[in-house]
């Protein structure tokens, strides 16, 4: 899960981690007024998306008034923002965060990932911030430090301190700088973060370090014990089909195809969209119905898509393992006897209960394209999606 | 000879009075599986489907002859299980669970390694089927009826497409050794190289279905093994080509794995290793099929001393 910058800064000052000051505005008249009880006479006005790169597409503003915070604000508010190239989702402002100016006199990157090659917490730090970790490891990829936590006992202050002197701080800070990094793995080893990133970190005009941008990702399994992260969840920024599917309890993805995919298991899926694509389908979604899905959630399922009004064929493709075939018939007709699809629908079970699930599903009566094999179910959908074009034209918008 | 699970393997269910441990307990009894007993805390001195149920995986232990455990408890409860049963010296555990925090599977992982190696156990998964030697023993979910013995080894990441592999192995007449999921989380207990050491060393094992996906290190690790000192044909497919770059990539996370994690990247990395390359999901049982016609059971360049 994501949150915001601002809700990051939050995390992150309860740990010590000190942040430029700075408040939250839901309206340029807010945002003025923050800007007030700031003081100052310089002010950085930022767009709250979930993605970064802001700074490249208008979403960061440098105001030296009242009145450019306001007008900065009022640009913001509503516009969406494309961060990641076109082609990417792009995400509508409706919080900004005004902060105090901080002059700068050294950028630098730090960074808290799960590194899957030691499956330890790695700590990634950089002389050369402000780029984003990508561009650094392109252009000064000697700058980049890595360090692994031994999850035993936690991060040590010697590995800080090693950071730190490798990072170029002076005597001055190296006490500091030690605690803020100390600082940054316990916020993400207590609340189960799956990335932590400042960047830049500065050493600001004054001497002292800030954390001047700061972002932070969590992991889905572990909110069940952090509801005070979970409700930082801001539905805003997601795909709303994204979102839907969540609060059904399903894990979807949306991508721009007209075919709808209902499968069990990533891999599955990952597999059942490579070859619609082989094809020359391309899907609408990623749905994974899980293990041990009852009718109601296969309905569910069904339900979700049946909002989509792009989509042209239906394909349920299920293996059944920890899953039972009886089941995700029975969800597949009661979906569709509840509400008639006005699109074909492939359905292929395999493995446990098949027969019964075979039989549930000619019983119903629907008219259901069926399949046995990945191949067939593949080849069937991609030709009932061309009967779909050709009878109705295409339904991509 | 399969690997990992053989036909007198005593296996113990921990979390059996569940709805998926009691329903799988009975399916693996089906089966034929050597299940001794089962786990579920506060419910010890009770009986299910016939089998003892017991307080601690120790108690299980001491009282079975049980070396092999199955985790189907729910996530909050599953890295507890694991290393509750490390410590009461089971030998092998497929922890089925979907689900488990990744800070939870660190702690696992760091926790299994005071084990010295006599003493250790084998973990696979999280977030796996689990494992079958056809027509021996079942110690997982899968759809146990596509499986027929065989020569033909599976590793896979993903339950689902191991399934789909050993359906369509099924379909070309080949039977399977031994199928092995290994779980679809980002910090599983066993890799891709593991398990295909220990298809290397199994005589019954002809060819091996290795199934990965996007993301990860594992693929590329195991090609520099199939390259350097595996001996049997290998037929891979790699899941995700479609998938959109960076989706559920971290920010940093990008830098992390010196090898990139794109499916195409990783399937040509396993090319030039020597691994053959399925060129869709849905011809996974037709390549095995050449593979094995074409090098009548064995190459030659790849075998290591045997004459």
């Amino acid at each position: 899960m994501d949150i915001h910058e601002y809700q990051a800064k939050e995390l992150l000052n309860g740990f010590g981690i000190r942040t430029p000051r700075g408040g939250l505005a839901y309206s340029p008249e807010q945002a003025a007024y923050r800007a007030r009880d700031i003081g100052g006479e310089r002010w950085v006005v930022k767009a709250q998306v979930h993605s970064g790169g802001r700074g490249k597409v208008g979403g960061i503003h440098d105001c030296g008034d009242e009145d450019a915070v306001y007008r900065a604000a009022s640009r913001l508010f509503g516009s969406r923002l494309q961060t990641g190239g076109s082609g990417s989702p792009s995400k509508v402002v409706y919080r900004v965060y005004v902060e105090e100016y901080v002059e700068i006199q050294r950028e630098m990157y730090l960074g808290l990932v799960l590194d899957r090659n030691s499956e330890r917490v790695m700590v990634v730090a950089s002389a050369s911030g402000g780029m984003e970790i990508e561009e650094i490891s392109v252009s000064e990829p000697d700058s980049i430090l890595r360090c692994i936590v031994e999850p035993a006992v936690g991060m040590q202050a010697f590995q800080a301190r090693e950071i730190a002197f490798l990072l170029g701080i002076d005597s001055a800070n190296l006490r500091s700088a030690t605690d803020l990094i100390l600082a940054a793995y316990r916020a993400f080893e207590e609340l189960d973060a799956t990335m932590v990133e400042i960047n830049p970190l500065v050493i600001a005009e004054d001497g002292r370090l800030c954390a001047l941008d700061s972002k932070m990702t969590f992991d889905d399994n572990a909110l069940y014990r952090h509801p005070e992260i979970a409700e930082l969840r801001d539905k805003s920024q997601e795909d709303a089909r994204e979102t839907r599917a969540m609060d059904r309890g399903l894990k979807y993805i949306g991508f721009d195809g007209d075919i709808g995919c209902i499968v069990n298991g990533a891999g599955l899926a990952m597999a059942t969209l490579d070859l619609l694509e082989k094809h020359g389908g391309r899907a609408a979604n990623f749905l994974d119905i899980g293990g041990a899905a009852p009718p109601e959630r296969v309905a569910k399922a069904i339900r979700q898509l049946q909002s989509d009004e792009h989509l042209s064929v239906l394909l349920i493709n299920v293996f059944a393992g920890i899953n039972r075939c009886d089941w995700i018939a029975e969800g597949v007709v009661q979906a569709l006897a509840e509400k008639p699809l006005t699109i074909p629908v492939v359905v292929r079970l395999a493995g446990n209960n098949v027969e019964e699930g075979r039989k549930t599903l000619s019983r119903s009566g629907l008219p259901i394209i069926r399949a046995s094999t990945l191949d067939e179910a593949v080849t069937r959908t991609i030709t009932a999606r061309q009967r779909m074009i050709d009878s109705n034209g295409p339904r991509n918008p | 000879m399969s690997i990992l699970l053989e036909r007198d393997t005593s296996v113990l269910i921990v979390g059996i009075s569940g709805r998926i441990g009691s329903f799988h307990c009975q399916r693996m009894l089906d089966y034929g599986t050597r299940v001794v007993g089962g786990i579920t805390p506060g419910k010890g001195g009770g009986n299910i489907a016939g089998l003892p149920v017991f307080n601690t995986v120790k108690e299980a232990t001491t009282a079975t002859t049980a070396t092999a455990c199955i985790i189907m408890v729910p996530p909050p409860f599953a890295a507890d299980a694991i290393m509750e049963s490390a410590d009461a010296g089971i030998r092998l555990c497929a922890a089925i669970t979907d689900g488990i925090p990744a800070q939870d599977m660190i702690k696992v992982k760091r926790y299994m390694l005071r084990y010295r190696e006599a003493n250790s156990m084998r973990l696979l998964g999280p977030n796996c089927a689990g494992v079958i030697s056809p027509g021996k023993s079942l110690m997982g979910v899968m759809p146990d009826a596509i499986y027929s013995p065989g020569v033909v080894g599976i590793v896979s990441r993903s339950g689902t497409l191991g399934y789909e592999a050993a359906s369509q192995l099924n379909a070309v007449g080949l039977g399977v050794s031994t199928s092995v999921g290994i779980g679809g989380d980002q910090i599983t207990g066993s890799s891709f190289l593991d398990i295909l050491k220990l298809f290397d060393a199994d005589d019954e094992t002809k060819a091996v279905v290795l199934l990965g996906e996007i993301g990860g290190p594992q693929e590329a690790e195991a090609a520099r093994y199939i390259k350097d000192s595996f001996s049997k044909p290998v037929v891979a497919y790699i899941a995700g080509t479609s998938a959109p770059v960076g989706r559920s990539l971290g920010h940093a996370g990008a830098i992390i794995t010196a090898f990139d994690d794109r499916a195409d990247e990783k399937a040509s990395v396993l090319r030039d290793s020597g691994a053959i390359i399925a060129e869709d999901p849905a011809s996974i049982g037709t390549t095995v099929k050449s593979a094995l016609a074409g090098c009548s059971l064995t190459r030659p360049k790849k075998r290591k001393s045997k004459t």
